[in-house]
C-alpha cells in the first residue's frame, strides 16, 4: 500500500522532496544515458519478437494447409500419371483444390536459381500438383497408398518434415525476444540501482543533514526515487523514440525481403513501444526504492 | 528533557565514554568542555540519537532511545535543535531553502512560515543574504545561519557542536549572545566548545553549568570555571 503511495505521490508531485538531492552528478548522466540504450535495445527485441511472432504464425497456417504432389516418370508417362494423380485427389476427403502448376510458374519457382531464361521445355523438371486442405486436413497415410496404386510416380509432399523446424525456429527466436526484453528489464535495474546506490554514497554529507533536521527514511528514499524514476523516464522516452524511428527507417516489408524486411511493427503494434518508457520508470522506481532503503537502514 | 544513566558508549573495543550521568532540565544551559578527542561530539550525537549508547539508559524527552523506531528518532530530532561545526546545509539550495528544510522534512509548509522565516533571518542577521548558497557565506554567516535552522522548528532543546569554531572572537561573542538569548525564551542549552573565555563570558550572562569530559568520564567543572 505504501509502495502504491509512493507512486501516486511520484506521479501527482505533490511533494518538492527531490530538490534535496543536488541535481547534476555523473550518476545522473548514466542514469539518462542506462535507460535512453535500454529502452531502444527494448524497441528492437520487442520488434523482433513480433516479427517471429507474425513468420511463426505464417509458416504454420499458410504451409499448414497446403501441399505438394510430385511427379517423376518417363517422359511419356508423365501426363498420364498427372491425370491419375489428379483424379485421386479429387476424391480424396480433405482436399480442397487441386490444380496443376504451369510451366511459368515451374519456371518461377526455379528462377532463383536458374535465373530467367531456362528452357523448361527441354529439361526433364518433375510435374507439380499444388494441393490446398480444408480444415479436416488430409489422411496423409492414405492418400499416399492410393497415390502408390494409381499414379506409381507421385509423391505427397505435406511440408511437415521442413514446416515444423522452421515453426520450431521461429517460435523460439520469439522466445529468445521475449527473453532478451526480460534481460533488458533486469539489466536496466541492475545498472539504475548501482547507479542509484552511488548517488546515495555520493549525497552522504545530504542526508547526514536531512537526517539531522528530523527527515525520515521515507522522505530521504522518496527524494531519490522521484530524482531518478524522472530521469529513467526521460531517458526511456528518448530510447524509445530513437528505437521507433530507426525500425521506421528500415527497408519496408516484401516477398523478397523475407524476414529481415519485415522486422518492425504492423497496424497497433506501433503503439506497444510506447509501453517501455513507463515499465522503464516502473523498474527504475522500484530498483531504487530498494536501493534506497537498503542504503538508508545500513546508516545511523 | 534528556537523562543519561551510567551511559558507556564504545566503538569497537575503544571505550570512548564510560559511566556517563547527566540530566538536562528544561530551561537549563549547560556546556560541555574538554580536549579535543576527548568525546564532546559522542556526547551530542548520543543526545540526539546519531549514535546509540553500549551500555546505560539514555532517555530523550522521557522515552528509552533504543526503544525507539527509526521513524520515532526521526520524530524526535524535530524536538532538538542541532548547530553542527560544520553546519551540514545543502549547498545547492538557497540560504532560504536550507532554514526552511526542518519544516519541509516535517510536512509543513514553508511558504506559509515565509514570515517566520524572514524574521529568523533578520534575528540573526542575515536578511540581506536570503537568496545566497550556503559556499558563498563567510564561517560566521554560516554558524548563524544554523544556528538559524536550529531553531527554526521552536525545538525545546538546543545542542551546538563548537558553534564558534570558525569565527572570530567578535562573531562567537555574538552567536553566544543568540545562545543566551534563546535559554531566556525556556530552551534548554547544551553547548560543546573547548574554548574557555567563551564560558567564561557566557556565565555572567546565565547561570550556565559547566560539565568537563576527562579520562572518558563526565565531571562538574572547577571554580575556575
Amino acid at each position: 500500500m505504501s509502495r502504491l503511495a509512493d507512486i501516486l505521490a511520484l506521479v501527482s508531485g505533490r511533494f518538492g522532496a527531490d530538490r534535496v538531492v543536488p541535481p547534476t552528478g555523473f550518476t545522473a548522466r548514466l542514469t539518462v544515458f542506462t535507460s535512453a540504450a535500454m529502452a531502444f535495445l527494448a524497441v528492437f527485441a520487442l520488434a523482433l519478437s513480433l516479427a517471429t511472432d507474425r513468420l511463426a504464425t505464417r509458416w504454420s497456417e499458410a504451409l499448414a494447409r497446403t501441399a505438394t504432389v510430385r511427379i517423376s516418370a518417363p517422359a511419356g508417362q508423365v501426363e498420364a500419371q498427372l491425370a491419375a494423380a489428379l483424379e485421386v485427389l479429387r476424391t480424396t476427403p480433405g482436399v480442397a483444390e487441386a490444380r496443376p502448376l504451369s510451366d511459368a510458374e515451374r519456371r518461377a519457382l526455379l528462377e532463383p536459381w536458374f535465373g530467367p531464361d531456362l528452357p523448361i521445355e527441354r529439361l526433364r523438371i518433375p510435374a507439380l500438383i499444388e494441393v490446398v486442405e480444408t480444415s479436416e486436413g488430409i489422411d496423409a497415410t492414405g492418400l499416399r497408398a492410393r497415390l502408390a496404386g494409381e499414379a506409381p510416380g507421385a509423391l505427397f509432399d505435406d511440408h511437415t518434415q521442413w514446416r515444423e523446424p522452421l515453426v520450431r525456429a521461429a517460435n523460439r527466436l520469439r522466445t529468445l525476444g521475449l527473453l532478451s526484453l526480460l534481460l533488458i528489464s533486469a539489466a536496466t535495474a541492475a545498472m539504475i540501482t548501482l547507479a542509484a546506490q552511488a548517488a546515495l554514497a555520493a549525497n552522504a554529507r545530504v542526508i547526514a543533514a536531512l537526517r539531522l533536521v528530523g527527515a525520515l527514511d521515507t522522505y530521504i528514499a522518496r527524494a531519490f526515487v522521484r530524482r531518478y524514476t524522472l530521469r529513467a523516464l526521460m531517458g526511456a522516452l528518448a530510447g524509445s523514440l530513437l528505437g521507433l524511428l530507426a525500425i521506421a527507417a528500415l527497408p519496408r516489408a516484401d516477398a523478397a525481403g523475407g524476414f529481415l524486411t519485415g522486422l518492425g511493427f504492423v497496424g497497433p503494434q506501433w503503439a506497444l513501444p510506447l509501453l517501455v518508457p513507463p515499465i522503464v520508470a516502473l523498474v527504475a522506481f522500484a530498483a531504487t526504492r530498494f536501493a534506497a532503503f537498503r542504503q538508508l537502514r545500513e546508516t545511523p | 528533557m534528556i537523562d543519561f544513566q551510567n551511559v558507556a558508549y564504545s566503538y569497537g573495543s575503544d571505550a570512548l565514554l564510560r559511566d556517563v550521568s547527566l540530566h538536562l532540565a528544561p530551561g537549563s544551559f549547560h556546556f560541555l568542555t574538554g580536549p579535543s578527542g576527548a568525546g564532546k561530539s559522542t556526547l551530542l550525537k548520543l543526545c540526539y540519537m546519531e549514535l546509540m549508547p553500549s551500555s546505560g539508559q539514555l532517555d530523550v524527552f522521557g522515552r528509552e532511545v533504543r526503544s525507539m523506531s527509526r521513524d520515532d528518532i526521526a520524530r524526535t530530532r524535530r524536538r532538538i535543535g542541532v548547530v553542527h561545526q560544520d553546519c551540514q546545509f545543502l549547498d545547492h539550495l538557497p540560504l532560504t531553502e536550507n532554514l526552511a528544510l526542518p519544516l519541509t522534512v516535517a510536512g509543513r509548509d514553508p511558504e506559509a512560515e515565509a514570515g517566520n522565516i524572514r524574521d529568523l533571518m533578520g534575528w540573526v542577521g542575515l536578511a540581506a543574504r536570503a537568496g545566497a548558497t550556503p559556499p558563498e557565506l563567510s564561517g560566521g554567516e554560516r554558524q548563524r545561519a544554523a544556528l538559524a535552522r536550529a531553531v527554526i522548528m521552536d525545538p525545546e532543546l538546543l545542542l551546538a557542536d563548537e558553534p564558534t569554531g570558525n569565527v572570530d572572537w567578535e562573531m562567537s561573542l555574538r552567536l553566544l549572545q543568540l545562545l543566551v538569548e534563546l535559554n531566556r525564551l525556556g530552551k534548554t542549552v547544551l553547548v560543546a566548545t573547548h574554548d574557555l573565555n567563551l564560558i567564561r563570558a557566557a556565565k555572567s550572562q546565565v547561570p550556565a553549568r559547566v560539565l568537563r569530559i576527562a579520562n572518558r568520564g563526565l565531571h562538574l567543572a572547577g571554580a575556575d570555571l
